[in-house]
């Protein structure tokens, strides 16, 4: 019996034009989507658990009604069965600090009991980066950042982690780490499948439970922040660029002639 | 409390990181504004060599650490926790690397301290305000942190690296560290495999993003790098989605290039990709959205459909 937790995130994409209202984007400019990286970390415990027929995959998301459908998306990829956190404590408050979330998903961690959490390095959205990690800290479990390889055998037969984790420059660290563990999953682990349509008819039938903080036996105190966004705005544009302006054909022709200019293409 | 910034100094495979110089800048500029002293830590390889090293104007003092020869995230974390113990900094200071974000978000659980990641600027009064990105560079915010004391991360290359030769006092510090209780080790490291081509020594690359949709659309700026006699790059989905082989990524866990001429086709301009192109000595960029921040670093640009304006680009140079 094996159990991994998968946390995901719907984020929020920018339409090219946007326009900020307060310390947000205005809602008309966005669209909503499952984080990029949790997309890998759903597919990474997806294949683990179709190598047994005892080994549950569960995610977990902090999220008002709205994400139910992007949860759907995970639960017809092959999850299990999904939580949802949400509370009126929560809506106010904008979810930026790591700490409140980390008190949240901690008391899942502990409820939940996995052997495994897997999360996206970061959400593509506030591109913080930190949950997981800080997460580990706070449960106790071993952890690796930023991992773009895992031996499923070794997780199965020798209770580690053996990971490659993605350091800069084309270079990998091999680390091993004891179960249990977080793992923060990065892109291009593995090849994200697509739903298919029985799956996603099976994901119709699947629990998702939602819980409030009192269900975690938390109170509006553990999500208190004290990390605020006070201010968004537009960068002012650092640009000097030449545009080309004109039609597809105009504008390839002057950018071919500065092309030729610096000698590219040339015989 | 003390007002003083403790910053956490990186190393990998025996050199220290620019990050590390980029470090005393910001944590120089930080401890200015709080009134208090610059302590660097030094945590494993050649300690006595990398703390010379970074010694550099405005230092104050330098802990090492010997401990390791390479990176240890629960090394690190015991590290900066008895240091933090012992100096009662109001700020940490860490760099948002990959090693950064291993160690970084445990540091601030354990001491129980806010935390910001990926600063690209801040000030100090009081308290912390940062300045950071969000939505892939699209907008920028301030985040404000009630607490007298933080952890923070700071992205790389945005503050100078610090120069010149300081006079801070070197010491090393002991901590008790239980080798038999560390939860991970540290194996090695491998390189991302050679393959046909390096990118990095052509002059002219033609470099595709997310923009092309689809990979039977690789062809049509395979067709264009011909025609301009260029190679072909990507930006990292593509190579992720198995359309390019890993050898044709440009970025921070690809590859560095600094071509003549670099044309970004479809490609946003993401940090991490921009890291791996900025050096390149005449930026093209063709994408639809004007906003997109590789505009920022363009020398040239068209905003516009990259399936109109690549075709029209292939007959100027095959017509
Ligand atoms: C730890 C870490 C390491 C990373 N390392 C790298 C790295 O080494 N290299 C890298 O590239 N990324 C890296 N990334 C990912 C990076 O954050 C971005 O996600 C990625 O660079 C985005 O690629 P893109 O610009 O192709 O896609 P997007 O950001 O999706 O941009 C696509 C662009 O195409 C434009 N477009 C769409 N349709 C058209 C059209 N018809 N014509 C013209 N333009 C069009 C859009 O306006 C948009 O600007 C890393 C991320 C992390 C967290």
């Amino acid at each position: 019996m094996m159990k991994v937790l998968v946390t995901v995130k719907e984020v929020a994409e920018v339409e090219e034009d946007f326009e900020i209202e307060g310390t947000g984007i205005a809602d008309r400019y966005l669209e909503y989507d499952l984080n990029e990286w949790d997309d890998y970390a759903v597919e990474e415990a997806v294949q683990i658990a179709e190598t047994g027929d005892d080994i549950e995959v569960v995610s977990v998301t902090i999220g008002p009604e709205r994400c139910e459908e992007t949860i759907r998306m995970a639960l017809a990829k092959g999850v299990d069965r999904a939580i949802r956190v949400w509370d009126d404590a929560l809506a106010e408050t904008d979810l930026l600090d790591v700490a409140a979330k980390t008190r949240i998903l901690r008391a899942v961690v502990e409820a939940e009991e996995p052997d495994l959490v897997f999360t996206g390095v970061q959400a593509g959205d506030d591109s913080f980066g930190a949950t997981g990690v800080s997460l580990a800290d706070a449960v106790g479990f071993e952890w690796a950042a930023v991992v773009n390889d895992l031996d499923v055998d070794a997780v199965l037969d020798e209770s580690v982690a053996r990971v490659h984790r993605e350091l800069e420059g084309g270079v990998d660290e091999v680390t091993e780490v004891d179960l249990p563990a977080v793992l923060t999953i990065q892109t291009g682990i593995n090849e994200p499948r697509y739903a298919s349509l029985r799956g996603i008819r099976q994901a119709q039938r699947k629990e998702i439970a939602e819980k409030h903080l009192a269900d975690l036996g938390l109170d509006a105190e553990a999500v208190e922040t004290d990390v605020r966004l006070t201010e968004m705005y537009e960068p002012e544009s650092e640009s000097d660029a030449t545009i080309f302006e004109g039609s597809a054909e105009e504008t390839a022709a002057q950018l071919a002639q500065v092309l030729r200019e610096k000698g590219v293409g040339a015989e | 409390m003390s007002s003083d910034v403790l910053a956490v100094t990186e190393h990998r495979r025996g050199g220290l990181r620019d990050v590390s110089y980029e470090l005393v800048t910001a944590g120089r500029e930080l401890a200015d504004e709080a009134g208090g002293d610059l302590h660097l830590a030094v945590i494993g390889g050649d300690v006595e060599a990398f703390a010379e090293d970074v010694n550099r104007k405005g230092v104050d003092y330098v802990h090492t650490v010997d401990r390791g020869e390479e990176f240890n995230h629960d090394v690190y974390v015991r590290a900066v926790e008895a240091l933090h113990a012992e100096l009662d900094p109001a700020v940490v200071l860490m760099p948002n690397s990959v090693n950064g974000l291993d160690y970084a978000p445990a540091v601030a659980n354990a001491l129980d301290l806010p935390l910001v990641t990926d600063a690209v600027a801040f000030e100090w009064d009081g308290a912390l305000a940062a300045t950071r990105e969000m939505y892939n560079s699209k907008v920028e915010t301030t985040v404000e942190v009630d607490a007298e004391a933080v952890a923070v991360t700071i992205r790389g290359g945005e503050w100078p690296g610090a120069e010149g030769t300081g006079d801070a006092e070197i010491a090393p510090f002991d901590v008790e560290i239980d080798e038999d209780a560390l939860g991970s080790r540290v194996i090695g490291f491998e390189e991302a495999g050679g393959g046909d081509v390096d990118i990095s020594e052509a002059d002219v690359l033609v470099s595709v993003g997310r923009g092309i949709e689809e990979e039977e659309n690789i062809e049509l700026v395979q067709e264009l790098a011909d025609a301009l006699d260029a190679t072909l790059s990507a930006s990292r989905p593509i190579v992720d989605n198995g359309w390019l082989p890993k050898n044709r990524q440009v970025g921070q866990s690809g590859k560095v290039v600094t071509p003549k001429v670099y044309l970004a086709i479809g490609i946003s301009g993401a940090v991490q990709h921009v890291a791996g192109m900025k050096g390149s000595e005449t930026i093209v960029a063709i994408n639809t959205d004007s906003n997109a921040p590789i505009f920022d670093i363009a020398d040239y640009g068209i905003v516009g459909d990259l399936f109109e304006v690549v075709p029209a680009l292939i007959d100027e140079f095959e017509g």
